[in-house]
């Protein structure tokens, strides 16, 4: 998946290159905040489940109490009550209210329990016989629903948080997968890619420095012999000048030995010179 | 879920045998109304004469159907009977609360939100 063809298709350039070292930063920050916002809901998610366990073993041992409450009411009123009350029902006395908690960003719904005591629908239950059992039974069965209520709402904070965990952790994995292996490859496709270029230019360069150089180095032997010629020129032309009226057989000879010499010194460098040669002697 | 829809579900719905819902109804969860499908809250299974079918049509009822909704609560014995549909619910709202009856004691290893609480740690 995080192959070396898995990058993003930009064009290579210092700019892109800037823009996504800046992608790479904020991915990084924000996949540590993300992962921070996850431990933190799952702490607060073993809470809850360890709550919820409790409340429910709890909520066993309330609903007992509550049917044995139950029986008593029926043993003192002796006939099924079950029919007058179910009959006998008008509105709901016992209603929940939702509340909105936060929590790192996720809203948690938690029910309150509220009880309108001006509703009554059991005025006359229990009237003949077994009034003060009906009266206990509605308390218990009160505080049973009420235990309920808590659950209920521990029960939905459950799930919602098990929602919000499993999608932030789906995030956080795919920066961490996906995104920033990817922003890195793009990274390094970039720097390669400027490198190349930095070769490339750098090989140019060179080349031509090349150029420039072998030229000046021809150019200044040009120059050298150009100097060394007319040196030789200035210098037969004095010897002439001084050896001339002598006129002796011998000293011609001489002056023949002596220009052959300068000339084997300067000899197979230049063509140019022999032809200096041969003007100046005669 | 915004607020409002939230500030509406303020009762609670009952899926239980006769007794449970007379101690429900006892503590003041029943409410009655002339409203086309919110005739009542809750729904009292007699045995042999309330079928599954009757009691899967109220549990769509109140979970799906009616927005006033805030907790279910529906006895374990009767959650079995339709157990595909109770641990297939998966919505926030209304939260499904699994109670003992009486001649049913409580089972945790049956409860969809207890068994899901094992999966997730593994247990």
């Amino acid at each position: 998946m995080s192959g070396a063809g898995n990058r993003e298709a930009v064009f290579p350039t210092r700019m892109t290159l800037g823009v996504m070292k800046g992608k790479l930063k904020g991915a990084q920050q924000g996949h540590s905040l993300l992962k921070r916002k996850s431990e933190a809901l799952t702490k607060r998610f073993r809470d809850i489940t360890q709550r919820i366990d409790d409340a429910k073993r709890k909520m066993g041992r309330v609903m007992q109490t509550a049917a044995f409450s139950l029986a008593e009411v029926q043993y003192a009123t002796g006939d099924n009550i079950s029919y007058q009350v179910s009959e006998s029902v008008q509105k709901a006395r016992f209603q929940v209210k939702a509340k909105q908690e936060n929590v790192s960003g996720v809203y948690l719904p938690t029910f309150e329990s509220h009880i309108n005591e001006d509703i009554n629908d059991f005025k006359l239950t229990g009237l003949g016989r077994g009034g003060q059992q009906v009266q206990r039974a509605k308390l218990v069965y009160t505080k049973a629903v009420e235990t309920l209520v808590e659950l209920a709402s521990l029960q939905t904070a459950f799930i919602i948080l098990d929602e919000v965990i499993k999608v932030t952790n789906r995030r956080v994995n795919a920066i961490e997968h996906v995104i920033i292996p990817r922003t890195e490859n793009t990274i390094s496709y970039i720097n390669s890619e400027l490198d190349e270029l930095d070769r490339e230019e750098f090989y140019r360069l060179k080349k031509v420095q090349e150029k420039k150089q072998e030229n000046a180095a021809a150019a200044e032997i040009e120059e050298k012999l150009k100097k060394a010629s007319d040196l030789e020129k200035e210098k037969a032309s004095q010897k002439k000048h001084d050896l001339l009226p002598a006129t002796t057989e011998e000293n011609v000879l001489l002056e023949q030995n002596a220009a052959e010499d300068l000339d084997k010194k300067v000899k197979g460098d230049d063509d140019l010179l022999k032809d200096d040669e041969e003007d100046v002697i005669f | 879920m915004s607020a409002e829809a939230m500030a509406k579900r303020s009762l609670l719905a009952a899926i239980a045998d006769e007794d449970s819902v007379t101690g429900l109804l006892l503590a003041g969860v029943g409410q009655v109304s002339n409203e086309a499908g919110k005739e009542t809250n809750f729904l009292t299974v007699i045995p042999g004469k309330t079928s599954t079918d009757d009691i899967e049509e109220a549990f769509d009822r109140f979970t799906s159907k009616r927005d006033d909704i805030a907790i279910l609560l529906i006895n374990q014995h009767l959650a079995d009977l339709i157990r595909y549909k109770v641990d297939n619910y998966t919505a926030a709202f209304p939260a499904i609360l699994e109670i003992p009856s009486k001649d049913h004691p409580y089972d945790p290893e049956k409860d969809s939100i207890l068994k899901k609480v094992r999966r997730l740690f593994g247990e």
